[in-house]
Order: C-alpha cells, then sequence, then structure tokens
C-alpha cells in the first residue's frame, strides 16, 4: 500500500507542477465559484460577464503592461472543496488574489483562509453579514449588498403599508434567518404595531409547497415575506398562485425582483410583490452600455449575478492600476480608498468594513406580455450608504464574536 | 379541524409521488438486493424528458401527458439496459459492489443532465386542461394534485395486480423472499431481474414526469428526492410494495402537519427520527417480514484474511511518504494531507464493513464529529490546539457510543438506515444549534497553532496520525478482538452459540471506528481551517464507502489506496474539466467492472497470509 502512496505522489508531483513562466508574467486572479452544485443555475451569467470584464481590460492592452488571467475553479458547493482551490491557486498558481463565492458559508470560508495566509479576497456574491462584519478582517472585500442591507430596504417601503399582521416563509439556514431578522427588526422600529402570526421554515432546496401554503392561507396573514429562492422560490410560486395565496396576501420578496427569480416563472410571476432586485431593462446610462454589451456578446439580457460579476471584477481592475502593483497590502490600501467606477455609479468599499456601498433596486412587479415575464415597476435605487450601519456599530459587532 | 384536513390533504399529493418512486426502489430491491442510488437520477431523467417532450410533441394539449407516458417508458428501458449492461455484471461480487455501481451512473446522469439542458432551474410545464383550482373545504386546491392523488392508488392497484395474479409477479414475490430457492426450482433468475428493473425504473420515471407541473427541475433534483424514498422504503419495509405506500403516506402526511406545530429545529430531521423509531421498534419496517436469518457460509467463498503487504514496499512506501513534502509541491503536500485524512476516515469504515460486516450509510457523523469537536474545544475550550486535536477523536468516540447503542441491535439494512439516521440527526443538531456550532455559517479560524502551519509540518502530524492510525487498525483487525468481529461477521450464530457477546463486540467496533474516523476529522478541520455541517452529510457518507468500495472492501489496505485514487482524480479531473462528475463516473464504473472486488481485492487474494497473521 505504500507503493501506492509512492507511485500517486509521483503521479500528484507531475499533475501539480505549474508551467514554467517566460517574460511578462501575467497577472493571475484566482476565481472560486459553485459551477456545479446547488448553486450551479446561478453562477454561468456572472461568469460570461467576468470574462467580459477580463476580455475588455486585455483588449486595452492588459493592466500595468501585463495581461489579466483568470482561473476558473469549481467548488461544488462545499467549502471544503473551495479551500482545496484556494490552497492550489496560491501555492501552485501563484495567484495574485482570490475572488468569488456564491454560497455564504464558502464564502466565509475561502475569507477565514485569506485572512490565515495574508491574501487578498474579494467576495462577490455571498449575502451572509458575517464576511464584512462579525467575521471581518483586512483581506476580505465584499462586493454585493448583505442581508442586512437589503432586508433593511424592503423594512421602510413596507412600513408605509397599512398590513399589520405578517407572515414569513423562508429557507432554514443564516441567509433565511438573517434575510428575515433584519427585515422584521427594522419593520417592528417603524411601526410597532405590527404582529407574527406564522413563520415557516422549510429545508433548503427541498421544499415541498403544498402544505406551507395550506398552512399559511389558514393562518391568514395580511403580507407575506419570503426569503425563498432557486428552485423553492419557483415550486412555491406556482403553488401559492394555483391556491390563490397571492390574491389574498401581499407579498414582500427579498431579491426575488432579480431576473434570476422573475424570469423562470414567465407570466405565472406575483403581481404587485414588494421586492430588491435588479431591473436591468430600465436602469439608465451608464448601464444601457453594460447591458447593450453583454447582450451583444452571450445573446442575452443580463442577470444580477452578471452585474456583479462584471462589477467585482471592475473594482479589482481598478485597485490594480490605482495601486500600480499587484502586491497585496498596496492592493488592500487602494481599495480602501479607492472610488470604483461601474455601469451603475461609483462605489465605495468601506475602509472600516471592507462593505462596498453598491445598493439594490426596491420596487414592485408586473407582468408584461410583451416581454412574457413580469418586470419591476416604480422602483428606485437605494444606494449602500443609505441601509449600512455605522462604523461604531461594525466595531461592536466585531467585538462581540471575538 | 378543517385545517387539518386540508394540511393532511396537501400531503397526500406529495406521499403519492413518493409512493411511486419508492415503490420502484423496495421492487428493485427486494428481488436484486441493488440499493439503487441512481433511482433519483430516472426520476429527474424523466422530468426532464418530461419537459422537453411535452414542448415538441406536436399533440396538442394531450402532448404533456403523452410525453409523461414516452418519458418514463424511455427511462424504463434505460433501467433495463443498465441492469443488462452493467449491474448483472456484479451481482456475484460482494454485495456493496451494486452500490458503487449504481453511484458511478448517478454522477454519469447528473452531469449528462447537465449537459443537455443545463444547470438553470426550469419551472414545469401547466398541465392542459388541469390548470385550475377547485374550491374544496373552503379553501383552493390545484385540480392537478386532484389527479395525482388519483393516480397514485391506481398505481399501487395496478402493482398489486401484477404482483399477485400474473405468474411473472408471483416469481418477483418469491424471488424477493428467497431467491435462492426460486433459482433452485429452475426458475431463469436473469428475466426476473431485468423485469424488476424495468418495471422499478418506470415506476421512478413515471414519479418524475407527473411532478413536472408541482416542481421545478434542477440538476440537484435527484438527490433531494433519493433519500426520503430510502427512508420510505424502510419504514413500511424492504421489497415490500404495500409498505411503501403505507411508508409514503405516513411521511407525507406527518411532513404537512410538522408545518403546523413541530418547531424549525425539527424540520430537518423529523423524517429521520421517524425512521429512527420505527426501526428500534420494528427493525424489518412496518409492513415486512423479518429477514431470513443471512446465508451462512456453507457456500460462501471464504473472505480473505489480514493482508500484510511485503516489508520491502512497506519500506519503500515508508520512506517516501517521509520525504515526499521535500520533493514535491505545496499544493500535493496538502492533497496528501487531505488523502490521509480520508485513508483514516475509510480506514476505519473498512473495520466496521470488512471486517466487521456492519455496512454504514452514516459513518461521516464521526468524521464530522471529530472536526467539530476539534474545532469546538479550540474555540470555546480555550485548549491549546495539539490537545484540542486530540480531543476530536474524543467526542466522535463517544457520540458513536450513544449512537452504536441502539444501531448494534440491529443488522444488515435496517443496521445501515439506522446509522444514516443517526448521522442526519447529529447533522441537524450541528446545523441548527447556532450558538455553540455557528449553524451552517460554521466554525472558522480552525488553523494549526504557528509552529505546525507550513505545509511540511502539518503534514508530519497529519503523516503520524494518519499512518500510525492506520497501523493500529491493522493490529486491531488482527487482534483476537478483530478476528472474533470477523468470526462474526461470517458465522454469527455459530459465534452467540460458542458464547461470543456479539453485540458488545459490534459496539466495541463501532466505538473504535467512531474515534478514528474522527481522527481523520481532525486532521481535516486544521487542513480546512473551518468545520461545517457538511462534514457530516450523506455524500461524506457516501464518499467514504466509494473509497474503500473501490481499494477493495476486505482489506485494510483498501482504504489508504481507495483514499488515493479517489481523491488524485478528483483533484485532477476537477482541475481540467467543468464534467468532473461525468469523468469520475465513468472512471468508477469501468473499476466496478475491471476490478469487482476493489482494485486489493483485485491484486490480493492470492497472496494470502494463513492463520489470520499478525498486523
Amino acid at each position: 500500500m505504500r507503493a501506492m502512496f509512492f507511485v500517486g505522489s509521483v503521479l500528484a508531483s507531475l499533475a501539480f507542477t505549474p508551467p514554467a513562466w517566460g517574460q511578462g508574467v501575467p497577472i493571475r486572479i484566482g476565481e472560486i465559484n459553485s459551477y456545479s452544485g446547488i448553486a450551479a443555475g446561478f453562477t454561468q451569467p456572472y461568469r460570461q460577464a467576468v470574462e467580459m470584464a477580463v476580455d475588455e481590460a486585455n483588449g486595452a492592452g492588459g493592466l500595468l503592461g501585463r495581461k489579466v488571467e483568470v482561473l476558473f475553479r469549481d467548488d461544488k458547493g462545499s467549502p471544503a472543496e473551495a479551500i482545496k482551490h484556494a490552497q492550489e491557486l496560491v501555492a501552485s498558481e501563484k495567484v495574485n488574489l482570490l475572488a468569488g463565492t456564491y454560497l455564504s458559508n464558502v464564502g466565509l470560508a475561502v475569507s477565514d483562509f485569506a485572512k490565515m495566509h495574508k491574501v487578498l479576497f474579494v467576495a462577490a456574491e455571498p449575502l451572509s453579514e458575517a464576511i464584512t462584519w462579525s467575521q471581518g478582517h483586512r483581506y476580505t472585500f465584499r462586493v454585493r449588498p448583505n442581508t442586512h442591507s437589503q432586508g433593511r430596504m424592503l423594512a421602510e417601503r413596507a412600513a408605509r403599508l397599512p398590513h399589520r399582521r405578517w407572515a414569513t416563509i423562508g429557507p432554514n439556514y443564516e441567509y433565511g434567518r438573517r434575510a428575515w431578522e433584519t427585515f422584521w427588526a427594522r419593520l417592528r422600529e417603524l411601526k410597532p404595531d405590527v404582529q407574527l402570526v406564522g413563520e415557516h421554515w422549510p429545508t433548503l432546496a427541498k421544499l415541498e409547497p403544498g402544505g406551507y401554503v395550506t398552512a399559511l392561507l389558514n393562518q391568514r396573514p395580511e403580507a407575506l415575506y419570503v426569503s425563498l429562492f432557486g428552485s423553492d422560490w419557483l415550486a412555491f410560486a406556482r403553488e401559492a398562485g394555483n391556491r390563490g395565496l397571492f390574491r389574498q396576501t401581499f407579498t414582500v420578496g427579498i431579491l426575488l425582483g432579480e431576473p434570476e427569480y422573475l424570469d423562470p416563472l414567465k407570466l405565472e410571476a406575483p403581481e404587485g410583490m414588494l421586492v430588491t432586485g435588479y431591473p436591468w431593462y430600465s436602469i439608465p446610462a451608464p448601464h444601457r452600455a453594460f447591458v447593450d454589451k453583454f447582450t451583444k456578446r452571450t445573446g442575452r439580457h443580463p442577470v444580477a449575478g452578471a452585474l456583479v460579476g462584471y462589477v467585482t471584477f471592475q473594482s479589482i481592475f481598478q485597485a490594480i492600476r490605482a495601486a500600480q502593483s499587484t502586491d497585496t497590502e498596496q492592493l488592500v490600501t487602494a481599495l480602501e480608498s479607492l472610488t470604483v467606477e461601474t455601469p451603475i455609479g461609483p462605489i465605495v468599499f468601506r475602509p472600516f468594513d471592507h462593505q462596498s456601498t453598491m445598493g439594490a433596486w426596491v420596487g414592485t412587479t408586473k407582468r408584461d406580455p410583451a416581454r412574457g415575464v413580469a418586470i419591476m415597476v416604480d422602483w428606485e435605487y437605494v444606494p449602500g450608504e443609505r441601509v449600512l450601519p455605522a462604523e461604531s456599530e461594525v466595531r461592536r459587532l466585531r467585538e462581540a464574536a471575538k | 379541524m378543517i385545517a387539518i384536513l386540508l394540511q393532511i390533504l396537501s400531503g397526500l399529493t406529495h406521499a403519492m409521488i413518493l409512493f411511486l418512486i419508492a415503490s420502484g426502489l423496495s421492487l428493485i430491491f427486494g428481488v436484486t438486493r441493488t440499493i439503487n442510488f441512481a433511482h433519483g437520477s430516472f426520476y429527474m431523467l424523466a422530468a426532464y424528458l418530461t419537459l422537453s417532450l411535452g414542448s415538441a410533441l406536436p399533440l396538442g394539449w394531450l402532448g404533456v401527458y403523452a410525453a409523461m407516458v414516452v418519458a418514463s417508458a424511455i427511462v424504463a428501458l434505460l433501467g433495463g439496459l443498465v441492469e443488462v449492461c452493467f449491474l448483472r455484471r456484479v451481482y456475484r461480487s460482494p454485495e456493496l459492489y451494486q452500490l458503487l455501481l449504481t453511484f458511478a451512473l448517478v454522477l454519469v446522469i447528473g452531469d449528462a443532465v447537465k449537459f443537455f439542458w443545463g444547470s438553470e432551474h426550469r419551472i414545469g410545464l401547466r398541465p392542459p386542461g388541469l390548470e385550475g383550482s377547485v374550491p374544496l373545504l373552503g379553501q383552493l386546491v390545484p385540480t392537478y394534485d386532484l389527479a395525482v392523488l388519483t393516480v397514485g392508488p391506481a398505481v399501487a392497484l395496478g402493482l398489486w395486480c401484477l404482483l399477485h395474479r400474473t405468474r411473472w409477479g408471483i416469481l418477483l414475490r418469491a424471488a424477493a423472499s428467497d431467491r435462492e430457492m426460486v433459482a433452485a426450482l429452475g426458475v431463469s433468475q436473469a428475466p426476473l431481474f431485468t423485469g424488476a428493473f424495468v418495471v422499478g425504473s418506470w415506476l421512478a420515471g413515471l414519479a418524475g414526469a407527473l411532478q413536472v407541473p408541482r416542481q421545478p427541475l434542477t440538476n440537484v433534483m435527484d438527490a433531494a428526492i433519493i433519500v426520503e424514498a430510502f427512508v420510505v422504503v424502510v419504514i413500511g419495509g424492504m421489497g415490500n410494495v404495500f409498505g411503501a405506500f403505507l411508508g409514503a403516506v405516513l411521511l407525507g402526511v406527518l411532513q404537512s402537519l410538522g408545518i403546523l406545530w413541530l418547531p424549525r429545529e425539527f424540520h430537518l430531521v423529523l423524517v429521520f427520527l421517524l425512521m429512527a423509531a420505527v426501526l428500534i421498534l420494528r427493525p424489518w419496517g412496518l409492513l415486512g417480514r423479518p429477514a431470513p436469518p443471512p446465508a451462512e457460509a456453507g457456500g460462501m467463498e471464504p473472505t480473505p484474511g489480514p493482508f500484510t503487504p511485503p516489508r520491502w514496499a512497506m519500506a519503500v512506501g515508508g520512506l517516501a511518504l517521509l520525504v515526499a513534502p521535500l520533493l514535491i509541491p505545496t499544493f500535493a503536500v496538502w492533497v496528501l494531507v487531505e488523502i490521509l485524512a480520508f485513508a483514516l476516515f475509510a480506514g476505519s469504515l473498512q473495520l466496521l464493513v470488512g471486517t466487521g460486516g456492519m455496512i454504514s450509510f452514516g459513518h461521516a457523523a464521526y468524521f464530522g464529529l471529530g472536526a467539530y469537536g476539534a474545532a469546538l474545544l479550540l474555540k470555546h475550550g480555550g485548549v491549546a490546539m495539539p490537545a484540542a486535536f486530540l480531543g476530536g477523536p474524543v467526542l466522535a468516540g463517544l457520540a458513536a457510543l450513544a449512537f452504536g447503542y441502539f444501531c448494534v441491535r440491529l443488522r444488515g439494512i435496517p443496521f445501515a438506515m439506522l446509522t444514516l439516521a443517526c448521522a442526519q440527526i447529529a447533522y441537524a443538531v450541528v446545523h441548527q444549534w447556532y450558538d455553540v456550532t455557528g449553524g451552517d455559517n460554521g466554525l472558522l479560524g480552525i488553523w494549526p497553532a504557528p509552529f505546525l502551519a507550513p505545509a511540511a509540518r502539518y503534514y508530519y502530524l497529519a503523516l503520524t496520525a494518519g499512518a500510525g492510525g492506520l497501523l493500529l487498525l491493522q493490529r486491531i483487525t488482527g487482534s483476537p478482538f478483530g478476528l472474533t468481529l470477523r468470526a462474526a461477521r461470517d458465522q454469527a450464530l455459530r459465534c452467540e452459540a460458542i458464547g461470543v457477546d456479539v453485540r458488545s463486540h459490534h459496539l466495541l467496533a463501532f466505538l473504535v471506528a467512531g474515534a478514528f474516523a474522527g481522527l481523520g476529522g481532525s486532521v481535516f478541520a486544521f487542513l480546512k481551517g473551518s468545520v461545517f455541517p457538511e462534514y457530516l452529510s450523506v455524500s461524506m457518507s457516501v464518499e467514504s464507502l466509494v473509497t474503500i468500495l473501490l481499494g477493495g472492501i476486505h482489506r485494510l489496505a483498501g482504504a489508504p489506496v481507495g483514499a488515493l485514487l479517489f481523491k488524485v482524480l478528483d483533484t485532477v479531473v476537477t482541475l481540467h474539466t467543468e464534467y468532473w462528475q461525468a469523468v469520475l463516473g465513468l472512471v468508477l464504473l469501468l473499476a466496478v467492472l475491471a476490478f469487482p472486488k476493489g482494485v486489493m481485492g483485485f491484486l490480493g487474494p492470492r497472496r494470502r497470509v494463513r492463520g489470520g497473521g499478525r498486523g
């Protein structure tokens, strides 16, 4: 058996020896994301947008006179697998920084790796608040507005509604819990007479909707807060439509205005739902140019994941230009003081928590028979600055986690 | 009251789908003794086929229903084909090799679906004519649900007629209760087995097709249903189609009622608590009959004894392992550490499955709890890293003792399913106990102490734990205790008769295996720097089984060999293709067909050491 080990190590060393580089070493970025497994349905458009950003940068002569190379790795939805890739990317491929991730636990695992090994990690899509707050540190930055921001935006709009009896349904894990808790806490601050008549926490990616919709109908809430996503949301939306729940209840959905969640439903999407999302079809310039480029390149319109991928890599590229270096410490310093130009306007990464000020769009859904899908109308862009907590609050969260 | 009736009604619809898929699983298991992981893949394939055919068939409103019929027929044929081409070749191997084969099929079919239909979620077709809802007890109930509620019992009735009123069905039932007797009476088994696969796969296909108007289609819908289907089969009684009906109704209704009353923490684990309760009270399931006593070794080929590699190989291998970190790149060192962790994990499982004949489907619980034990001691206990490292196996061992107390009362498949239930209960506790375990966000910052942090140093720690642990396991296998375990595996009744307390031997084996798996978990935790509930998941348990099956189930050396092959293959393939599942699956498929007893089983038998030998 030891002989097998020996053969194996020889094989392993052959397989993992990186090719030798000549002059003009490219800038290498390790990108880890869930290209298979539970989140695979969301990561393809993200990847296409990243590739677009990279081609643009290389088309313009690269960065610091060097070519940009992105090494994509599939974490299979598993944090342990993501760490293996991080080790490979840093040790063998000598990447200059890490980026990506979709699932919160994968993002947290990679972030902790970045902290341990002092590697820059720009988290793209994970929504967990812990990434920039309780578990935040010098080497991790995060692009997307987290559950706290999105929940708060929705609560501020929902507080204007007359509804008092609320219920919620969300996946039974951290994302679902936090998406609800921040919303509910803010709503109760603004409108103390609201009451909770039912809460439901089905297992992630295994929703059997009939029983939940039946139970919600019996609890007769005036308004319902939904943090389901992916296949759970699709199953729930059809069942709730069939059983008339959407007609009886006002619905609020976190993220559900994103084309990722509206498009698959076609004209079955509920109307008049208050959502955060991404109305790519009606955001003015300079965003228009992004839509046109993406559509021309891929043959389909962008979704929220694509925008996040593009903004993530725009941030990285602009930081490299500003730092005039790929040194980790200099990149961190550059990102902390940089104003990143993006298709949706300038954003900054707050120096004390590294959370970007990218915001989200809050609006209501409306079926658009001409397009065959529902779209967001009456929307307003809420910049991150308006809902993010102050520095003192971030400090408190980090202290409490110690 | 009406609320409860409505809740039951909505649970019943899901129960019908569960029944269809579980009855097929049960039929296949009953007749061929194959644990068919690929059953969920057939279900998924039929759903996607229905989606495509439904919009392609030029039949107007009939199109969707015709697509359901055609899709389930295609899947039925595919099931037959799989039986004829692959499974038939491994019936003579140790029984678990069918499991490895069907696991390979899961991987291949999963990637085929991804390749042809993409990985984005798709909402199903609407059922023409049944799109609306009807008012019932003051609520609207989808018309299509009522249709599913009639199809389920109709299929059950049809199956009853098939199994009780046709000669073929009677032979099937006979084969399910006593295969050898049916063969001895001169009935050819091959067509029976193929038939069971065709009908069983058709049922899976029908379930998938019927789901299309109810559930969105995803690449992971196979994994989402298969475990639940197994639970239904076990609750109802393995091999009993009507048990599957009862089990499905019980599960569907309880889940639906649980929505009203159960606190959040229990939803993850409800089905497994139910299964555990049934297994403890009625190990053979609600409608199952106690299994006939296991075939005694009369006609069985003797299983090989412990196997010691030649001394020169040990020396060369040992030296290679010692100097490896000086010669190979850092990343390869990290991969070797992962292989060592898995070798230990798989080696401990080998003690249970290979030496003890106790098939565990939930061994990841102890691997994961080992990782959590170390992490909790480090984070909350304020213990230094080296001590926390050793604390992992202690927690894992304690958990193994507690769960093992219940598990070792059972044998065979009920034992396997109870270990699965225990693992899922442990998983749910870890997943939901946010204050202590961090829930699904896990525990971060579990890195080795600074003096052990460089790859080479941590490697030597892992090597000490991994190689040392395996040598100890080898020693235990060759000890009087290990030999008694083997004896109890082959001749349980005779062992009891000469006064061996088989149950306490099994419990001790469970404890030892749990502790060594926990040591593997400790190695893994500090390698990854964080621990997550995934470490206790079903897929981890399956991976450990695949590892020892690949390496060879009857030799401890199979564990490190399997871990090496599986991890190197997985790592290299994942680096080079998006379709790593398909490549991995095809390699496993070829491996099962080429080495039906595992790689070490192929190398080993002729070099048998007489008299059991010392480790």
